[in-house]
C-alpha cells in the first residue's frame, strides 16, 4: 500500500516540504492577523478580569469551578494527540506514521501550553500561582504535597516538559539540514537549536536512543497526568465526582479528543500546505478507525459510569444523574452522546462512508462532544451539592466565553507560527540510507 | 506550669433547634463582628452574597399542615474536615484547638476547599469587599478585612476565643464556661446556641452535645463536625 511517499524521490519531497516554510501568502497573513486579534481579545479580557477581580466570570457559591475548569480539562484532554498517538506508533513502529507524528507532537506541546493556563485564569490571586511550585523561601513554607491541584502543577509541568523534549529530538536533524539552506536570521535560529548537529554516527545513536525512551516515558507520563486530572474531582466527596472510574475515563476521553483534534489539523495542514501526496487517504482512514475505537471505549465508560450510578440510586447521586439525562442539563447530555457516540458510530462504523471527509465531521462533532463531555461532569455536581439549600445555578460571563474562544485562536497562532518556521511533517525520516533505521 | 493550661481546649457548639425561631439575628451579629462584606440585591441574587451563617429552611409536612424547620448552618469546624487536605498551599489547616482555619494571606482562590466542603459554608471574595457608607465606619478591628479573591468562612470568632485564652491566662486560670461567646451565640435571643469547650466534660455544650436529641450534619460522611444540632426524633 503506498502508505508514505517512497514512491517520491527524496528531492522532491524536501522541496514540497520546505516550501511552506518560506514566504507567506496573503491567505496565511489574513488569517494569522484574524486569529492573533481573536487571541489578544482573549488576553484583553484576561488583563480585565486581573484588574477587577475574578468575580467577573460568572462562576459563584456554589459553582465555584466554571468554563476556566472546563477549558483546562478539555484542552490536557486534546495534549493527548500528539504524544500518546506518536508514542505509541514510534514504539510499535507503524511506518505510515511518518507524515503524522509532528503534527500530532505539536498539537500536545501547544494544547498543554493553553491547557496550563487555565488554571492560573481561574485563581482568585492568578499572580500568586507560583506559591504551588515547591520553591526555597525564607517563610519555610511548602505547598501541600497531599493536594490533588499540587499532583495537577507536578503532572502538567513533568508533561509539559517531556513532550517539549519529544517534539524536539526527532525535529533536530531537520533544523541541520535547514540550517544549511537558510540565510539571516532564520540561520542563525537554526544554527543555535540545531545544538552542533553534524550526523555522524555517534549522534544518530544518540538520537536513536533518546527518541525511543521518550517515547516509552512521555507514554507512561501522559496516562498519568490526565488520571491526576481526574483526581482532581474523583478525590473529593462531592456526588458523581467521588468515583474510581475517573482516571481511566479521563484518559480514554483524552485521547478521543486528542486523535479527533489531529484529524481537524491534519485536514486543514493538507489543505492549506498542499500536502495532498502525503497526508493521504489512507492516512485518515487509520486514524478514524482509532477514533472509532475511542468512542465505543468512551460510550462503554460513560455507560459503567451511569449505570452504575443510576442503580445504586443513592439520592444525592440521583440527583445529579437526574439533571444531566432529564433534568435542565439534558439536551447538553444527549448531544454530547450524539456527538461523541452516534455521529463516529454511524460515520465511521460503516465502511463505505469512511471517508477523509467523514472523518473530519466525526472529529468536529466529538470535538464538541468531549467539551460538553467536560462540561457536564463539572457543572451539574456542583450545582446540585448535599444540602438543597445551597443549591445554585451557573451561566458563563462574556469574559469566560471570550478567553475560552481565545484559546482556540491561541491554538491556531502557534500552530501556523510553528509550521512557519520548521517542516510540519517530518523530512530526514523519507531521505533514503539515512538516519538511525538503516 | 499549672495544669490549667495543659489540656488544650476543643471548641464547639450546640445548636437547640426546637428553640431557634429563625429570626436571623446571629446572621446580622455575625456580619457586624466578622466585617463580612455587605452584598447588593444584584450580587446576592447572583449567588455572591457572604453569610458566615445562614437559616436554612426545611418544610416538613403537607400543605396546608406544614411546619417550618430553621437551621442555623456555619463551619462546622470538622475533625476530619474535607476542605482541609484539598488546599494546595496549606490556607485552610487545623489549629492546636481543632479549628479549621483559613489564613487569608497565604490563598491564591482555587477554590477547591469550597467545592469540597458538603455543608456549603465556604465563601469566596470574588471582588475587594466595599461597604456602602456609613458601614465602613464600624469594622471590628480585631478582624482582618480580606481582599478580593480569597476563600473565607466562619471562624467561631476566633478573635474573640483568643482574647479570653489570653485574659485567662494572665490570670492563670482556665477559661470559664460561657466566658467566650462568638457573635452568633451571644445574640441568639431565644438562646438556641451554647459555645464552650467540649473537652471540658462539664461544659452545657459537652452535656448537650451528649443529649439524645443531639445528631451532627451529613455526619454520615465521617467529617467529625464540631457542631451538635438537637432537634426531637419525629
Amino acid at each position: 500500500m503506498a502508505t508514505v511517499p517512497e514512491t517520491i524521490p527524496y528531492g522532491e519531497v524536501r522541496r514540497d516540504l520546505w516550501r511552506p516554510l518560506s514566504g507567506a501568502s496573503s491567505r496565511y497573513l489574513i488569517t494569522l492577523l484574524l486569529l492573533s486579534s481573536v487571541a489578544f481579545w482573549g488576553l484583553c479580557a484576561w488583563g480585565y478580569q486581573l484588574y477587577k477581580g475574578i468575580g467577573v466570570a460568572g462562576i459563584h457559591r456554589p459553582v465555584f469551578w466554571g468554563f476556566y475548569l472546563v477549558n483546562f480539562v478539555f484542552w490536557i484532554g486534546i495534549s493527548h494527540a500528539g504524544t500518546l498517538i506518536s508514542a505509541i506508533l514510534r514504539l510499535t513502529d507503524a511506518n505510515w506514521r511518518k507524515p503524522v507524528t509532528r503534527a500530532a507532537e505539536a498539537i500536545t506541546v501547544f494544547a498543554l501550553m493553553i491547557g496550563g493556563m487555565f488554571p492560573i485564569i481561574h485563581l482568585g490571586r492568578a499572580w500568586l500561582f507560583y506559591w504551588l511550585f515547591p520553591y526555597p523561601n525564607s517563610r519555610l513554607l511548602w505547598p501541600n504535597f497531599r493536594s490533588p491541584l499540587l499532583w495537577d502543577v507536578t503532572a502538567i509541568s513533568t508533561y509539559l516538559t517531556g513532550s517539549t523534549i519529544y517534539l524536539f529530538l526527532p525535529l533536530i536533524p531537520d533544523i541541520a539540514q535547514l540550517k544549511e539552506h537558510a540565510t539571516g536570521w532564520r540561520r542563525r535560529l537554526y544554527g543555535a537549536l540545531s545544538l552542533g548537529w553534524t550526523g555522524s554516527d555517534r549522534q544518530w545513536h544518540a538520537l536513536e536512543r533518546a527518541m525511543k525512551l521518550m517515547a516509552a516515558i512521555i507514554l507512561a507520563v501522559a496516562v498519568s497526568v490526565h488520571t491526576v486530572v481526574a483526581w482532581d474531582f474523583s478525590m473529593s466527596i462531592a456526588p458523581m465526582w467521588h468515583s474510581s472510574i475517573f482516571g481511566p475515563y479521563f484518559v480514554v476521553g483524552a485521547i478521543f479528543s486528542g486523535i479527533a483534534a489531529l484529524i481537524i489539523v491534519m485536514a486543514i495542514i493538507r489543505k492549506a500546505m498542499h500536502l495532498e501526496q502525503y497526508l493521504t487517504a489512507h492516512h485518515f482512514k487509520n486514524l478514524a478507525k482509532l477514533l472509532l475505537l475511542m468512542s465505543l471505549l468512551w460510550l462503554y465508560f460513560t455507560v459503567a459510569e451511569n449505570l452504575t450510578a443510576w442503580y445504586g440510586n443513592e439520592p444525592k447521586e440521583m440527583i445529579v444523574f437526574g439533571s444531566r439525562v432529564r433534568g435542565g442539563f439534558a439536551p447538553y447530555f444527549w448531544v454530547m452522546v450524539f456527538c461523541n457516540f452516534v455521529v463516529p458510530f454511524v460515520l465511521l462504523g460503516i465502511k463505505r462512508l469512511r471517508t477523509i471527509r467523514t472523518a473530519i465531521i466525526a472529529s468536529i462533532t466529538v470535538i464538541i462532544g468531549m467539551w460538553l463531555e467536560r462540561f457536564l461532569i463539572i457543572i451539574p455536581t456542583l450545582s446540585f451539592g448535599r444540602l438543597p439549600a445551597a443549591w445554585g445555578n451557573y451561566a458563563p460571563s462574556w469574559v469566560e466565553i471570550s478567553i475560552s474562544i481565545a484559546t482556540f485562536a491561541g491554538m491556531g497562532v502557534l500552530y501556523m507560527l510553528f509550521a512557519k518556521l520548521f517542516p510540519i511533517v517530518s523530512v530526514w525520516e523519507f531521505e533514503p540510507h539515512v538516519g538511525p533505521e538503516d | 506550669m499549672n495544669d490549667t493550661n495543659q489540656t488544650p481546649h476543643r471548641w464547639g457548639m450546640a445548636i437547640d433547634l426546637d428553640r431557634c425561631t429563625g429570626c436571623q439575628a446571629c446572621v446580622a451579629a455575625c456580619h457586624a463582628e466578622n466585617n463580612l462584606p455587605v452584598s447588593d440585591p444584584a450580587s446576592a441574587a447572583k449567588g455572591r452574597a457572604v453569610h458566615w451563617i445562614r437559616v436554612d429552611r426545611y418544610y416538613e409536612g403537607e400543605f396546608p399542615n406544614v411546619r417550618v424547620k430553621y437551621m442555623p448552618v456555619l463551619c462546622q469546624q470538622c475533625d476530619e474536615a474535607p476542605c482541609e487536605p484539598v488546599c494546595p498551599v496549606y490556607a485552610t489547616y487545623k489549629n492546636p484547638e481543632g479549628l479549621n482555619v483559613q489564613v487569608y494571606n497565604r490563598c491564591v482562590g482555587t477554590r477547591y476547599c469550597a467545592n469540597n466542603c458538603p455543608y456549603s459554608v465556604r465563601f469566596f471574595n470574588w471582588f475587594d469587599p466595599v461597604w456602602a457608607a456609613p458601614l465602613g465606619l464600624q469594622h471590628n478591628p480585631d478582624v482582618s478585612i480580606r481582599m478580593g479573591g480569597v476563600m473565607e468562612k466562619c471562624t467561631f470568632c476566633i478573635q474573640r476565643i483568643k482574647r479570653a485564652e489570653t485574659e485567662a491566662k494572665n490570670e492563670k486560670r482556665r477559661v470559664a464556661d460561657g466566658e467566650v461567646q462568638p457573635a452568633c451565640v451571644q445574640s441568639c435571643p431565644a438562646e438556641a446556641m451554647v459555645f464552650g469547650d467540649l473537652n471540658d466534660p462539664e461544659s452545657k455544650v459537652s452535656r448537650m452535645a451528649g443529649s439524645g436529641r443531639s445528631t451532627r450534619l451529613l455526619e454520615e460522611l465521617g467529617t467529625q463536625p464540631k457542631v451538635f444540632y438537637l432537634q426531637r426524633a419525629t
